[in-house]
This record gives structure tokens, C-alpha cells and sequence, in this order.
């Protein structure tokens, strides 16, 4: 009936203690990698990493727009716009940041506090794309402004079909008007070289359809006239409607400052034709440094020849249309006029910029392609205040819940309370070592909710530890010897437990695979402490109750075990099958218990 | 320690019980009233949903100086729409406003921390978007409906279908009164309280599923003899893992309890008062119902089977004769057993006072109502018959 493990309790113990020796050990040696630094305190190697809830920090979770009824998210397109946000924060260089999926949904943590811009810089998740410029005004919506616009756009229409690059617009009037708008945007007609690269000189390109002024319908017209810069993020909002912002066809949008408004052609180089940007100090042409910055820009291989073609046909073009959009969600981030023919794909984007400008506008040129448009989902802060306060408060909460069930289960238990007690501080070890293990490994990070999870999960562990009791008691009963009862109790509480720990292992899956945000890490503790406890009441528990067992306080059932047969109810015959050589204060107890 | 040890072993052996099951119909009211409550409370009271579920922004600001006035104020200068103030924790006051701007959040930041003279990051926001509750609430739902479908295929291959009908009854029975209690205490509805809810789903289940294991160990070739009825038998169960029922809820509760104590008194908002109390509440009511309930329902489903009221008419004829012969009566019980049960809960009281140890004396010295051990005696006959038969399967 015993299983075979009865006699070598020692040995799973010291199986174990080895266990938990390589858990820690494991420890040691993963948190200089995580942290990328060799020289760490054993403090430093065994803090547990903490959630930005208890640390202090920013967290951003952004969800996947979808259109009613579509299918999953494609895994591929978030992994890829994971590591796009990834790049995004870590071009600010702040360490530990932290950018991972949850569900479909993407969970950015900045640890300490952070100012706004990368918030904004991450939070402009969206695609981004070159779109010929055929039209600009002044941001506002005054029937003035429909007057003068439309008069600039008869003027160059006299160019029959859409293909209008191949012969310039003959009629320049309404660009100087209209170059008077842009000098707020870093356009790249400033002084300083404006767009390098070698010059072609064959324009023979063929715009695609769509482009030109031709495009310009009177229905765009309107759209245009009525259009109102004045917010520019409200614009982006209605901008963001299902089929409002296609690629494919032409769009009527603001600038992102407002100053001026837009109808642009369909798309012709996207996001993801760009190789790479970099914000660099303005060069004159005797290579000094001018003080003013510019936006170096790559592009990829298919890019390269997209660009080449676009440039190469607005090189030709005259006022407007000799301008490119760069529109990021919706909005024009810049508008420069193009200088010159640029086919080997390196082009610089020269204005008025200052360095965050330029740092900015480089990042979402270079991070700006996203493969999924996403609406932040929500967006937390947490001053380092409020943060130490609830991690005080789950510490607190913790302690005394954990003194509670020891308090009562000395009570209840007695003697095996203290083995109650003891498993729970082993699988305190266990855990406290495994999280921190995962938060090297896996950058887990402990949250306000996650302590939740860990003490709830104290009642799940110490409910194993009642079922295996309640089992041997029951053993001791039916007449069993207590060295007896602890095998045949183990081999049915062992079920029980298992069965237990199943349905709760089971319910913490199905929590953490459907959860979103901070309360994902209650799901994860319980979880992962309900696997914790399986290891600690077959390796710890049974074995260390066998030993006991074998000992005179226990195995003869001393009042104070908790496993004495006749405070248990045991059958009288028990108690004749006794051996006589027992202590006088058991008998004392035993008979005053029999004659009261 | 010893007289509670006994009373299990008598609990056990069926020497003491009360009559879960006789007593039906007062249980049923008892859930009917909780029931009633919550439902009015439901409609009345309603739940108050948090932010994460209205959408808007929220901010909180640690300042001796910050009153639930000046808050106010200070927000609504910057910001129009409906402001809700309240005080949270010691020196905390919480803001919650209708959805801003990244621009507007860092004005009523810098507005809240000028004000108060804190630093712009001792003022926490958080900022939740109008579509994120519905996204929450949606994959919410989808794990509820996962997990009972899951529930119910297992429950069904586990056990009979009418255990798991009855398994079922109690866990709605046990969400609607947690979910009418919180509203009734309320709390605000957010995806932590979600999490505590879907928790308990998996507590409450749980502890059905033990008694039900044992129900279906005692009533195993049950219908061929004429020993016990189904509904004596259920109630044996019930009375065998009451004490591992007891002791598991309790050890449960007191972290939870823990928990709630500390996020109400020491943080005043945040999950962990939301969490522990859908927990605490759901984890009471589960144990409830997997001991007054859940059994209940079963025993009444199986007595309108013919099979077991023939039994029932069997039994009872046996019952009959061996009243007239003076013999011991069996499982099912009535008024004697409301007063044992009495009886355990003070026992559990007293125990529960006792220091550690103070044991030997003040059990030594404590007087002791002298009907118990004796009263057990007369029975190793009848339990060595039954109880081989019992402990043959797994327990609790």
C-alpha cells in the first residue's frame, strides 16, 4: 500500500534543498545578462523585478483597430509592430523599458517617470506615407479660402491627363502665394542644401494614375474649402473612420500644426520603403557645421526606385505639385519641396528644425511604418510615491494573511501546523526565487495585482496541506497507526491535490490568456504558485511528515501533534493495541478525557 | 483541539450530523432572501462601473493640503465635463474627469502639482480609452462562457448530469449573490473586480465538486439494498467533508481578508480592495452553497427518480421495524441535530480562543458535557460495516 518513496524521506529532502540551490543559482547568473552588467550585489542579483504599480513608472497598453467583424489580428503584423514601438523607446534611451504583447494588444512600460514626448512618439502608432502635395492653403475653413485655392488650381489643370509630370505646368501663379504658407514647416527649400543626391537628368518618369492636379474633383474641392485646421487632432479622429484615409486615393488633411491644409495624391512611397533616418547637424557646402538640423533619410532597395520616380517627377513639377507630404496618421508631419532628382535613394530633409524636431521627425520616419493602426487602451502613471505606498500595502496585506492562516492552523493543528508553517515559508523560497528568476528571463514584473495573486494563493497552498491531514486523520481513525496512516492518507490526499491544483491551474490559464493589463499578474502568481505548491507537498511536505512521524512527539501521538488517536476519535481497540510504556502525561490527559 | 478531533471522527462515522438535507427548505429561503436582495440591489443600487469601463482620465494627487473641494477646483479650471472627486487612503484625493488629451493631462498634471506644491510626478494619471472597457469587458464574457462550457462538459463526464445540473445552479446562484452583495457594499466595478469574480468560478465549483465526489463514493450500489436513502446518503457526505469544508474556506478567507483590509484601509482604492472583496464574498457564498445548496438540489432531483423512491419506501420500512426492536436510527436526522450542530460551533469558538500553549490545562480543567464519548461507543459495530465501505474511495 506504502509507496516506495516512504523510505527515503531524507533523500527527497536533500532533492530539493539541491533544487532550490540550482533555483537560485540560476538566479545569480541571469541577472547580469538581463541587466547587461557584470558586477551586480547579491542585493542587486535577488531583488524581484516590480511592476511600474509598485515602482513608480508609465504604462501604455495599445489595442489593434479592427473593422467590425474581421478576423484575428495577424500575429506576424503585431510581432513586427512590437518592434517597431520597441525601437521607438529605446531611441530614448530609457533603460528597462519594456515593450511586449498581451493577448492582441501591445503593453509598453517605461520604468520612473517619463516626459510626455515619449508617450506621443510611441502613441503615433500609425502608418506612415508619401503623398504627392496637389493643393495647399492656409488651415481654415473661410469662403475666401475656397476662392483663392480653387483659382490656383485651374491655373496649372490646363495639363490634360494625370500623367502631367512629363510636361511642367506652364502657369506658376498661385506658388508664390502658397510658398509664403510653408516656411513654418521644415521644407526643404531653405538656403542650406536642401535635398542632396546625384541629379538625374532624364525625366521621363510616368506618374501613376490618380496623380496630377487632374485628381482634383470638384468633390475634393469642396471637402477642401470646408475643411477646419484649427484642430488638428479632431481631424485625425474623423480622418481615422473606416475607408476615410486610403492609400490608394487622394486625401484632404491638415498639417499637424494646423497652418495649412492639403489635398494630397494617393500614396507612392509607404512607411515601409524607408531603410533608415537619422537626425544630423546641417552642413553647408564647405562641410561645417551651420548650427541647424536636418533629417538624413534612406531608403530600401524598392524604395530606392519609388522614391527615385517620385522625385524625378516633381522635380519637374512647379509650386504645389513640386512638393511630397509626409503623412503620418492622417497628418502631414512635413511637406518639402523637392530639389533635386534623388535615385540613389539617400535624401535630406533640411528646415528650421531644432534637434528634438529633428530627432522626432527621424524616429517616425524610421519607426513610423506600422503594420496596425492602434487606439491607446490605457494609458497609466504612477509617481514613485503612490507606487512605494502599494507596494507597502501588498506587503502588509501579505504578512498578515500569512499569519492568520499559521495562527490558525497552530491552533487547529498543532504540531502539524508547524509543518504547515514550514511548507508554506519553503514554498515562500520557491516562489520568491522563481519570480525572480522569470523577471531575468522572461522580464516578468511582480504588480500590485500579482501580490494579490500570491497571498490568495497561501489558502490554495494551505488547502493541500488540510486535505493531506484531514486524509491521515481519517487514516488514524479507521485504526491505523500513525506510520501507516501517513502512507495510506498520502496515497489518497495525493489525488485529491493533484485534482485540486488542476481545476486551479486550470481556471489561472484561462484567467491569463483572456485577461489585459495589470490584473494579468494575479492570474500568473496563482498560477504559477499552484505549480509551486505541487512541488512542495510532494517534495517537502510528505516527506518531512514521514520523518515525523517517525519520531516519539509525533509517531505515538503525543496531545500536541495534532495527531493524537484518542483526541481523534480513534476506536477504543487503538488504545489497547498501545504499547503500555507511555508518557504519564498523555495517560493523565487520556484518562481524564475518558472520565470527564 | 481534542473535542473538535472527535467531532470530526464522529462526523465521519455519521455518529453526528445535521441534517443538511431535512432541513432543505430552510436553506432554500435563506438563498432565496440572499438572492432577493441582490437582485433588488442589482436593479436599484446597480453596479457602479469604474473608469477602465467608462473611459476618461484619472488622476491622483498625495498632498497634506488637498481637499476633495480644492481638487475639484483645480481640475475644473482646466477642464470642463463632469469631475468626481473623492478622498482615498490617508492624504490622497482622486480625480476622475471625461476622456482628455494627452495635452489636457499634462496641463491638469502640472496644474494639480502646482496647486499642492508636489512635484509634477507625485501626481499619478491614468488615462483609459472610450473602446478599451468594452474590450475588456468583451474578453471577460468570453472567459466566463469558455469556462463554463468547459465546466459543464467535465462535470458531465465526471459525474451524472444531474450533478452537474446541480453544480451549475449553485455556481450561478453563487455569482449572482456575490455579484447583488457588491453592489449592495459599492465598490466600483473594475477589471479587478472582473478577475475576483472569474476567481471564484473555479473556488465555488471546486468545493461542489469534493462533496459530490464523496456523495457519489456513499451512494455507489446504493439502489440495490435497503441501508440508506439518496438523500441520507448525500447527507452523510455533506457531513464528511464538512470539516475539511470548514477548514479550507477559513484558511482561504484569511488572506483574502488580509487583502481586503489592506486595500481598503491603507490604499482606499485600487485593485486589491476590489479584487478581495468580489473574492471574499464569492469564496463565502461558494462554501455555502457547495454545503446547503448544491447537495440539496441533487438529493431532490435523484428522490423523483423511481428507483430511489423505492429505495426511500424500503428504507423507511426498515426504519419502521427497527424502531419497534429499539435499534439505531439512521443517517437522516431532525431536532437532535440542530442542537449538535450548535454545539460544534461553539466548540469551534472555544477553540479557536485558546492559546497554544495554555492547551493541556484549559482542556484538562474545562467541564465537559459528558454524553459524547460514551454516546459513541454503542456504534463500532454499525461503523465498522459502513465505514470500510465509505473510506474505500478518495476523501477529503
Amino acid at each position: 500500500m506504502a509507496p516506495p518513496a516512504q523510505s527515503r524521506p531524507g533523500r527527497t529532502l536533500a532533492v530539493l534543498a539541491v533544487l532550490i540551490g540550482l533555483l537560485y543559482g540560476f538566479v545569480w547568473l541571469a541577472a547580469p545578462s538581463a541587466l547587461g552588467e557584470d558586477k551586480l550585489s547579491a542585493g542587486q542579483r535577488y531583488q524581484a523585478r516590480l511592476g511600474l504599480d509598485l515602482e513608480g513608472g508609465t504604462s501604455v497598453i495599445l489595442t489593434p483597430r479592427r473593422a467590425e467583424g474581421a478576423g484575428p489580428v495577424p500575429r506576424d503584423s503585431l510581432n513586427q509592430a512590437v518592434s517597431i514601438i520597441r525601437n521607438r523607446v529605446d531611441s530614448f534611451g530609457v533603460a528597462e523599458s519594456e515593450v511586449t504583447t498581451a493577448g492582441d494588444n501591445i503593453v509598453i512600460s517605461i520604468p520612473g517617470k517619463q516626459d510626455k514626448s515619449i508617450l506621443d512618439t510611441v502613441q503615433q502608432t500609425a502608418e506612415l506615407r508619401f503623398r504627392q502635395v496637389l493643393l495647399s492653403g492656409p488651415g481654415v475653413a473661410t469662403p475666401a479660402s475656397t476662392a483663392s485655392p480653387s483659382a490656383a488650381t485651374s491655373t496649372p489643370s490646363a495639363s490634360p491627363s494625370a500623367t502631367s509630370s512629363t510636361s511642367p505646368s506652364p502657369s506658376p501663379t498661385a506658388s508664390t502665394d502658397n510658398r509664403a504658407v510653408p516656411r513654418a514647416l521644415q521644407a526643404a527649400s531653405s538656403p542650406s542644401p536642401s535635398a542632396t543626391g546625384t541629379p538625374s537628368p532624364t525625366p521621363t518618369a510616368s506618374a501613376p494614375t490618380g496623380t496630377g492636379q487632374a485628381a482634383i474633383t470638384p468633390e475634393l474641392q469642396q471637402e477642401f474649402a470646408a475643411l477646419d485646421c484649427s484642430d488638428p487632432e479632431a481631424v485625425r479622429q474623423t480622418l481615422r473612420a473606416p475607408g476615410k484615409d486610403n492609400p490608394k486615393k487622394p486625401l484632404v488633411t491638415c498639417d499637424e500644426d494646423g497652418a495649412e491644409k492639403y489635398i494630397l495624391g494617393p500614396a507612392e512611397v509607404l512607411g515601409t520603403d524607408v531603410d533608415t533616418a537619422t537626425a544630423d547637424l546641417a552642413m553647408n557646402n564647405q562641410g561645417v557645421a551651420t548650427g541647424g538640423w536636418v533629417v538624413n533619410l534612406k531608403f530600401n532597395g524598392e524604395g530606392k526606385k519609388k522614391f527615385g520616380d517620385v522625385t524625378r517627377r516633381l522635380f519637374s513639377e512647379q509650386g504645389d505639385l513640386n512638393r511630397f507630404a509626409i503623412v503620418l496618421d492622417g497628418l502631414s508631419v512635413s511637406a518639402p519641396t523637392t530639389n533635386a532628382v534623388i535615385t540613389n535613394g539617400e535624401a535630406t530633409i533640411s528646415g528650421n528644425f531644432s534637434q528634438d524636431e529633428a530627432r522626432d521627425l527621424a524616429n517616425v520616419l524610421k519607426f513610423g511604418a506600422l503594420p496596425l493602426t492602434f487606439d491607446p487602451g490605457e494609458v497609466q502613471e504612477v509617481s514613485a510615491t503612490l507606487g512605494g505606498e502599494q507596494l507597502r500595502a501588498g506587503l502588509i496585506a501579505g504578512a498578515i494573511g500569512l499569519a492568520l492562516v499559521v495562527l490558525y492552523s497552530l491552533l487547529y493543528y498543532r504540531g502539524l501546523g508547524l509543518v504547515t508553517t514550514a511548507s508554506l515559508v519553503v514554498a515562500g523560497i520557491i516562489t520568491y526565487g522563481m519570480v525572480t528568476l522569470l523577471g531575468w528571463q522572461l522580464g516578468f514584473r511582480l504588480s500590485l495585482a500579482g501580490v494579490a495573486g500570491l497571498i490568495v494563493a497561501i489558502g490554495i497552498t494551505a488547502d493541500s496541506f488540510v486535505v493531506y491531514f484531514e486524509r491521515i486523520r481519517d487514516e488514524v481513525r479507521d485504526g491505523r497507526t500513525l506510520r501507516v496512516a501517513v502512507e495510506t492518507g498520502w496515497a489518497r490526499a495525493r489525488r485529491t491535490i493533484l485534482a485540486a491544483d488542476f481545476v486551479s491551474f486550470f481556471a489561472a490559464a484561462v484567467l491569463y490568456l483572456l485577461s489585459v493589463g495589470g490584473v494579468r499578474g494575479f492570474a500568473f502568481t496563482l498560477g504559477l504558485t499552484t505549480l509551486i505548491d505541487i512541488v512542495v507537498v510532494f517534495l517537502f511536505t510528505k516527506p518531512l511528515v514521514t520523518l515525523l512521524a517517525r519520531t516519539k512527539f509525533f509517531g505515538q501521538g503525543h496531545p500536541l501533534s495534532g495527531l493524537s488517536p484518542e483526541r481523534l476519535g480513534a476506536p477504543k481497540r487503538t488504545l489497547t493495541t498501545r504499547p503500555p510504556s507511555r508518557r504519564p502525561a498523555v495517560a493523565t490527559s487520556t484518562t481524564k478525557e475518558a472520565t470527564s | 483541539m481534542s473535542r473538535v478531533g472527535s467531532l470530526g471522527a464522529r462526523l465521519y462515522r455519521g455518529e453526528v450530523s445535521y441534517d443538511f438535507i431535512g432541513h432543505r427548505k430552510l436553506w432554500y429561503t435563506v438563498s432565496l432572501v440572499l438572492i432577493v436582495i441582490s437582485v433588488v440591489s442589482l436593479l436599484v443600487r446597480g453596479l457602479t462601473l469604474g473608469i477602465e469601463f467608462r473611459g476618461g482620465a484619472e488622476f491622483r494627487v498625495a498632498a497634506p493640503s488637498a481637499n476633495e473641494e480644492s481638487v475639484r477646483d483645480t481640475v475644473g479650471d482646466v477642464v470642463g465635463g463632469e469631475i468626481v472627486v473623492q478622498r482615498v487612503g490617508n492624504n490622497t484625493v482622486r480625480a476622475q474627469t471625461e476622456t482628455l488629451t494627452s495635452a489636457e493631462l499634462e496641463e491638469v498634471q502640472t496644474a494639480l502639482a502646482e496647486r499642492f506644491a508636489v512635484a509634477r510626478d507625485d501626481v499619478s494619471t491614468q488615462f483609459i480609452g472610450p473602446s478599451w472597457g468594452r474590450d475588456i469587458s468583451t474578453k471577460a464574457l468570453r472567459a466566463l462562457v469558455f469556462f463554463l462550457i468547459g465546466i459543464v462538459i467535465f462535470l458531465s463526464l465526471y459525474f451524472e448530469w444531474k450533478m452537474a445540473v446541480a453544480a451549475m445552479i449553485a455556481l450561478l446562484h453563487d455569482l449572482l449573490i456575490t455579484a447583488g452583495l457588491y453592489s449592495l457594499v459599492g465598490f466600483e466595478v473594475t477589471p479587478a473586480t472582473v478577475i475576483g469574480f472569474l476567481t471564484i468560478l473555479g473556488y465555488s465549483l471546486y468545493d461542489t465538486v469534493v462533496v459530490f465526489d464523496k456523495v457519489r463514493e456513499n451512494t455507489a450500489g446504493l439502489a440495490g439494498g435497503s441501508r440508506m436513502t439518496y438523500s441520507g446518503a448525500v447527507n452523510l457526505a455533506v457531513n464528511q467533508t464538512l470539516v475539511r469544508s470548514i477548514n479550507t474556506s477559513i484558511i482561504a478567507l484569511l488572506p483574502i481578508a488580509a487583502i481586503l483590509f489592506a486595500g481598503v484601509v491603507l490604499l482606499g482604492a485600487g485593485p486589491l480592495k476590489d479584487l478581495s472583496l468580489a473574492l471574499f464574498i464569492g469564496v463565502a457564498v461558494g462554501a455555502y452553497s457547495s454545503v446547503f445548496v448544491a447537495p440539496a438540489l441533487l438529493a431532490g432531483f435523484k428522490e423523483r427518480e423511481p428507483a430511489m423512491q423505492a429505495l426511500a419506501k424500503r428504507v423507511a420500512a426498515r426504519q419502521g421495524k427497527a424502531a419497534t426492536t429499539g435499534g439505531p436510527p439512521s443517517a437522516s436526522r431532525g431536532a437532535a441535530a440542530a442542537t449538535s450542530d450548535a454545539d460544534v460551533d461553539d466548540e469551534i469558538a472555544h477553540e479557536d480562543a485558546e492559546p497554544v500553549g495554555a492547551t493541556s490545562a484549559a482542556t484538562a480543567a474545562r467541564p465537559r458535557p459528558s454524553d459524547r464519548r460514551p454516546a459513541s461507543r454503542p456504534r463500532p459495530q454499525q461503523r465498522k460495516s459502513g465505514g470500510r465501505n465509505r473510506s474505500g474511495k478518495k476523501k477529503r
